[in-house]
């Protein structure tokens, strides 16, 4: 098996199993009523589930760039970050100390610039402080949004 | 000709503040490559909660077309479009920025967009009431089967798999009907808190627009990309204006071109810029000068391209059926405000309706005026390092939809769904047709319901969903885009497989 039709053959599976779940669940719940129009979507989609995983397996689904090892270990950091801010940080942290932390460490991670340079690392945090202030203005100052304030309650 | 009565509501001072804030940002996003049309109105969305909905509606409006045409700046300066739709662009007006007319290049792109644009949006004034009133003949099966038609367009046209595109409608389906349900109250498929409230519209739209550009930036690492604008000097507008004129041919050739393929749901801008630049190709007497910078082919492509954006809003207007994912995320924009597409529009909200269409006419005009203006500073926002755009677009995204009920399991379900859209898209899933799907799903399902029990008390669901003239033309619809999907998909695996051989 060739690593394009392996990568393909993974999300098709995880596909299957969500249709299947929908199918299952939208005939075993009840109220029937409530599950008709669920009923009518997941069959379909749970057959067109089957046709992507058919096409899949036999090498047939061609379509999107898939991954490679260096993609991944390029986005890893960023997502790692992303996902600790999301579900982690933003609640417990903040929502201002956790953005202002998130930006300059993405901005860290992913600028060109020499990481040896102080005044690389200033620039980085005058920018992160100043993205934030705007942020505030339009978040809190202009919109009134009450965002979690984590510690600082 | 009502939509005169209302050219009023655009002057008003935040009114016309919001439509002249929306272009220029427009124009400067439009401008960054990687910030698509799309992701900018979806994340402009959450500024539009504490305003009136025709002002929400204007400042989406502006935004939208501007960044359409704002695209053509750094398409030509440094031949990186800034949206699909300003690839055709990049053939010739980099290349005539090369020979040192640039500002030529820009001012032809901005005075034929803004032709192009004008032309667009007087068809969706003339056409949108005649197609809103037939609107009002349509019951609850003709409005669940444009429901399903609008997901299969979308999905048959936009993917490069019809597999995968309609797959991708049917999860959109699914989504929308996580909760509880309007009419039982009974839960369906909420497996986590975060869910009991359902998908919102709009924390969705951010996290499947945003969330994978931003990973997309990710992926560029820390490589040094070196891109420079290509300095332009200052020229005589009334020089490009005559230049304008001596290619009417192109012109007309782009805008007709824009406006059909416009009011096509699911084909978008890109294809229209391409085919128009083909087109105005094919009958130009200079056909051998276009890729070398030739002012025609800068001229088709962007009268096209912008052409098409009233024209895709003319499905959405009157039948609820976006036209195109940035028309998606206006729907959402509407109803967000209570506000609901078609007659209902027209009939109980024409101040809403024609003040936001008559907006996007002066925003034509704007658009030209600031695109002249501010496109060599524009030029320069494209040069901001991608890791900054990541983390700006990252943090705005996360307030975005924080800020839609103040909750954080919009957050979480943002960020979820945005994250699993990039890796969907990895393998051929679109992101339109699955957020055509989560918009639709509920007027498909609702049209269904609400079918059945009259059906009960009549026929029976069968000749009542099925029979009829307008049902079995709307079948016959679906049916087509599918089977003509599923054609040009084997036609494609058929000419792989000559090619590898």
């Amino acid at each position: 098996m060739n690593t394009q039709r392996a990568q393909h053959l993974f999300p098709a599976l995880c596909v299957l199993l969500l249709a299947g779940t929908v199918t299952f669940l939208s005939f075993t719940r009840e109220p029937a009523d409530a599950f008709l129009f669920p009923r009518m979507v997941s069959v379909v989609m749970l057959g067109l589930a089957i046709w992507n995983f058919y096409r899949a397996a036999s090498g047939l689904s061609k379509v999107g760039s898939g991954f490679t090892v260096d993609l991944i270990k390029t986005i890893a950091p960023g997502l790692i970050v992303l996902v600790l801010y999301v579900f982690f940080a933003a609640k417990y942290l903040g929502f201002y100390l956790s953005s202002l932390i998130t930006f300059f460490v993405l901005f860290s991670l992913y600028d060109p610039a020499s990481h040896k340079e102080p005044r690389v690392w200033v620039k980085r945090l005058v920018i992160s402080v100043v993205f934030m202030l705007v942020i505030y203005a339009l978040f809190t100052l202009l919109l009134k949004v009450q965002t979690p304030r984590g510690i600082f309650r | 000709m009502e939509f005169m009565q209302y050219f009023g509501g655009v002057f008003e001072p935040l009114s016309f503040a919001l439509l002249v804030f929306g272009t220029v940002g427009g124009l400067i996003l439009g401008a960054t490559p990687g910030l698509s049309p799309t992701m900018a109105v979806a994340l402009l969305i959450p500024f539009t909660f504490q305003l009136q909905p025709t002002q929400g509606l204007i400042l989406l409006g502006a935004a939208y077309t501007a960044t359409v045409a704002g695209g053509a700046v750094s398409a030509i300066l440094l031949k990186i479009p800034g949206a699909p739709a300003n690839i055709a662009t990049a053939l010739d007006g980099h290349e005539m920025a090369k020979k040192g007319q640039g500002t030529k290049a820009l001012h032809v792109s901005f005075l034929a967009s803004g032709v192009g644009g004008v032309i667009g949006v007087l068809l969706l004034i003339f056409l949108t009431p005649i197609l809103a009133k037939w609107a009002l003949a349509f019951g609850p099966p003709h409005l669940f089967w444009m429901a399903i038609l609008g997901v299969t367009i979308i999905g048959s046209l936009d993917s490069k798999s019809f597999v995968k595109g309609l797959l991708s409608g049917c999860l959109g389906f699914w989504l929308s009907m996580i909760g509880y349900d309007d009419i039982q109250g009974a839960q369906r498929f909420i497996f986590t808190d975060a869910l009991t409230g359902g998908v919102n519209v709009i924390t969705a739209l951010i996290g499947i627009f945003a969330i994978p550009q931003v990973i997309e930036m990710f992926a560029k690492g820390r490589k040094q990309v070196v891109v420079s604008a290509i300095k332009v000097e200052k020229q005589s507008l009334a020089d490009s204006l005559k230049l304008l004129f001596q290619n009417i041919k192109a012109l007309s050739i782009g805008t007709v071109i824009g406006s059909i393929v416009g009011l096509i749901p699911g084909v978008g801008g890109q294809i229209a810029g391409l085919v128009a630049y083909d087109q105005s190709k094919k009958f130009s007497k200079h056909s051998e000068k276009y890729g070398t910078g030739h002012p025609e082919g800068v001229i088709a492509a962007e009268s096209a391209n912008n052409a098409m954006v009233g024209p895709s809003l003319v499905p959405l207007l009157t039948l609820s059926i976006p036209g195109s994912p940035t028309a998606a995320v206006l729907l959402g924009g509407l109803l967000i405000h209570g506000i609901f597409p078609g007659s209902d529009l027209f009939e109980n909200h024409p101040q809403v309706a024609w003040t936001f269409i008559n907006s996007m006419l002066i925003g034509q005009v704007l658009m030209v005026i600031f695109g002249i203006w501010i496109a060599s500073y524009a030029a320069r926002v494209a040069q901001v390092p991608s890791a900054i755009m990541a983390a700006c677009v990252m943090v705005l995204a996360v307030f975005g939809a924080y800020s839609v009920q103040q909750s954080m399991g919009d957050v979480y379900i943002m960020a979820a769904l945005g994250i699993a859209m990039f890796f969907l898209e990895k393998f051929g899933f679109s992101a339109a047709p699955l957020v055509l799907g989560l918009i639709l799903g509920p007027i498909a399902e609702s049209n269904f319901i609400q079918g059945s029990m009259i059906a009960n008390a009549q026929d029976g669901p069968l000749p009542y969903f099925l029979f009829g003239p307008l049902n079995i033309f709307l079948i016959a619809l679906v049916v087509l885009s599918i089977a003509y999907s599923f054609v040009m998909s084997r036609r494609q695996v058929a000419q792989n497989v000559a090619l590898q051989s």
